[in-house]
């Protein structure tokens, strides 16, 4: 009896939170589903069952072979922006990690360079990316450094609003994302399994491979499924950085939306949803998210 | 201390420093040229130094009602701040047993976490516009919306900030040693004297951390508002709207002000958290301190 009433209260304890998600996460979900089999006219969704929105996004996709159509190579597209941005986040992300667990022995020091690294991730995305502006623009600081000492003689276009600024944005802002689980599954590696590693006779780069990389897979995963999923649905970043001219599976849920067509965007956010949650399941083939937290 | 380090280390702290400079040096060439001098331009050199930009936008002459957004947003963090403490610490106390449907809860908040903005901030948008039609067809004619800041928008946010609520007091209650509440209860304590004068003291700092969380992700919080603000927009919104038209460094100065806030806000939570920690060590423990 007792036990059934301190479950009853723990149930009311997570009540709130769930009802959040239900209301404003679950229920939304299951209507973006819905609404993608709607059909819709130029300005208004109509509740009747059509695959419309679906068939107008691969619209060509058979016609147009062996060339690729629009959906497929904005995915495509995407897709490259997305594992460019992923190994480089996981790369100077593991390095940062690395550096953070291993070779900061003071554990105020641990705290206040984890702090400085978390500190702009409490600041605001447009802000980081606009500050990109002075520095890569036509008359920017690299610009005119590379003119200054010689390099180049008229300045490079493709600094700003071309994909290098986005993936270089995105990495900016997101590296964060790897850095913390990284670090969260390297801390907690027992340092007796370094010493014995050496004391076995293997290098520094052995001991790497061998016993820290896997030991801190899992902070690498979740890191990786961070990165991943907010790469492909971004549409701020690649809008910004790439002056609203490169297209991406956001984007195309985002020009739909500001278009009204509702059931189109919606079949977007289901297809994209599709994608994404194949990469995840994919990834978490490789670790068990729950044990890890 | 006092060993060698190896090499590999100076490689690394090298590193690290480069990483720290590419994550903040952007920030401050920022913010530096948001004191450009009237005549000055997007991008440096500095055309002398002045407050002209700053000005322009507490004026808004030129561009959108920045204080009417500037208001907005600090409001709408606040209340988010509120809900993703409170019930984060209501959800998290919570999970320390086991109740029907908490992995499943776990999973949603994972979900919701990790789910493409723009599908939270559409799905949003179509459920209050079909609310809205549903309300329309049943006869009240002049109903406009139940689209706003504090209905969709504030759910918008609460979606992003909660998970990070709910992490945060899985990673405290890691750590928390159950004997204290039974001891308290072996004393005689109320489970709600047990959490307030056992469970809270000591979870407090980390509980700030929550409304750091809170705050700030909401203030900045862009992707999910897109589709779900109405009518009107947050600071965020407005920003990325100037990213477009804007060509004078009144842009910068706006960047600088909402940084500013967002700064204040880091530094005041965490100087809460460091003087609490200060307490917890100085009345934490009275063991060999002999009777009072």
């Amino acid at each position: 009896m007792k036990q059934h009433r301190k479950t009853f209260v723990a149930w009311l304890q997570a009540a709130p939170m769930m009802l959040v998600f239900a209301l404003f996460f679950l229920l939304p979900l299951l209507f973006v589903t819905v609404v993608s089999a709607w059909d819709y006219n130029e300005y208004e969704m109509i509740p009747a069952f059509s695959l419309r929105g679906y068939s107008d996004t691969f619209e060509g996709c058979i016609a147009e072979l062996p060339s690729l159509c629009t959906i497929l190579k904005t995915y495509l597209n995407t897709l490259k922006l997305c594992l460019l941005t992923w190994a480089l986040t996981l790369l100077i992300g593991f390095t940062v990690a690395y550096f953070l667990a291993f070779h900061v022995r003071s554990k105020t020091w641990q705290i206040v360079l984890t702090l400085l690294c978390t500190i702009p991730f409490w600041t605001s995305n447009v802000i980081r990316m606009i500050a990109w502006i002075p520095l890569l623009g036509r008359n920017g600081l690299v610009n005119r450094g590379l003119e200054g000492v010689g390099l180049i003689r008229q300045p490079l276009e493709w600094l700003l609003f071309s994909e290098f600024s986005v993936v270089l944005a995105l990495v900016h802002l997101f590296t964060f994302f790897m850095v913390v689980p990284i670090f969260n599954s390297m801390i907690r590696i027992d340092k007796r399994l370094i010493e014995a590693s050496y004391d076995a006779g293997a290098t520094g780069w052995q001991t790497l491979l061998n016993v820290i990389i896997p030991l801190a897979k899992p902070g690498i995963v979740i890191g990786s499924i961070f990165v991943i999923t907010i790469v492909m649905g971004d549409f701020v970043t690649i809008g910004v950085m790439g002056g609203q001219q490169i297209a991406s599976a956001g984007k195309i849920i985002e020009a739909r939306l500001n278009a009204l067509q509702f059931p189109a965007a919606a079949a977007n956010a289901v297809i994209l949803l599709g994608v994404t949650i194949l990469i995840i399941s994919a990834l978490t083939r490789v670790v068990d998210i729950r044990k890890e937290l | 201390m006092g060993e060698k380090r190896p090499r590999s280390f100076y490689f690394l702290a090298a590193f690290f420093t480069a990483y720290v400079l590419f994550l903040y040096g952007p920030m401050f060439a920022i913010y530096i040229l948001s004191f450009q001098g009237p005549d000055g331009g997007l991008t440096f050199p500095m055309n002398g130094v002045s407050l002209v930009w700053f000005g322009k936008v507490f004026s808004g002459s030129g561009i959108v009602d920045i204080g009417a957004s500037f208001k907005r947003s600090l409001q709408l963090g606040l209340v988010v701040m509120l809900l993703t403490v409170v019930l984060s610490v209501s959800a998290g106390l919570a999970f320390r047993r086991s109740f029907r449907g908490a992995s499943f809860l776990f999973y949603v908040a994972i979900a919701s976490l990790i789910m493409p903005s723009i599908i939270t901030s559409l799905g949003i948008a179509l459920e209050f516009r079909l609310l809205d039609d549903f309300i329309i067809k049943s006869g009240a004619t002049s109903w406009t919306t139940a689209m706003g800041l504090f209905t969709s928008g504030l759910g918008a946010h609460l979606t992003w900030t909660l998970p990070f609520g709910l992490l945060i007091m899985f990673a405290i209650f890691n750590r928390f040693d159950g004997r204290l509440e039974e001891a308290a209860r072996d004393l005689g304590a109320t489970p709600w004297q047990t959490f307030r004068h056992v469970v809270l003291p000591i979870i407090l700092p980390s509980v700030v951390g929550i409304g750091l969380f809170g705050f700030t992700l909401s203030w900045d919080e862009l992707a999910r508002s897109s589709q779900t603000i109405g009518s009107v927009n947050t600071l965020p919104l407005d920003l990325q709207g100037l990213t477009t038209t804007v060509t004078k460094p009144d842009i910068y100065a706006l960047g600088t002000l909402t940084s500013a806030v967002s700064f204040l806000v880091i530094f005041l939570a965490l100087v809460v958290i460091l003087v609490l920690q200060a307490r917890q060590r100085r009345h934490g423990s009275d063991a060999g301190k002999g009777m009072v």
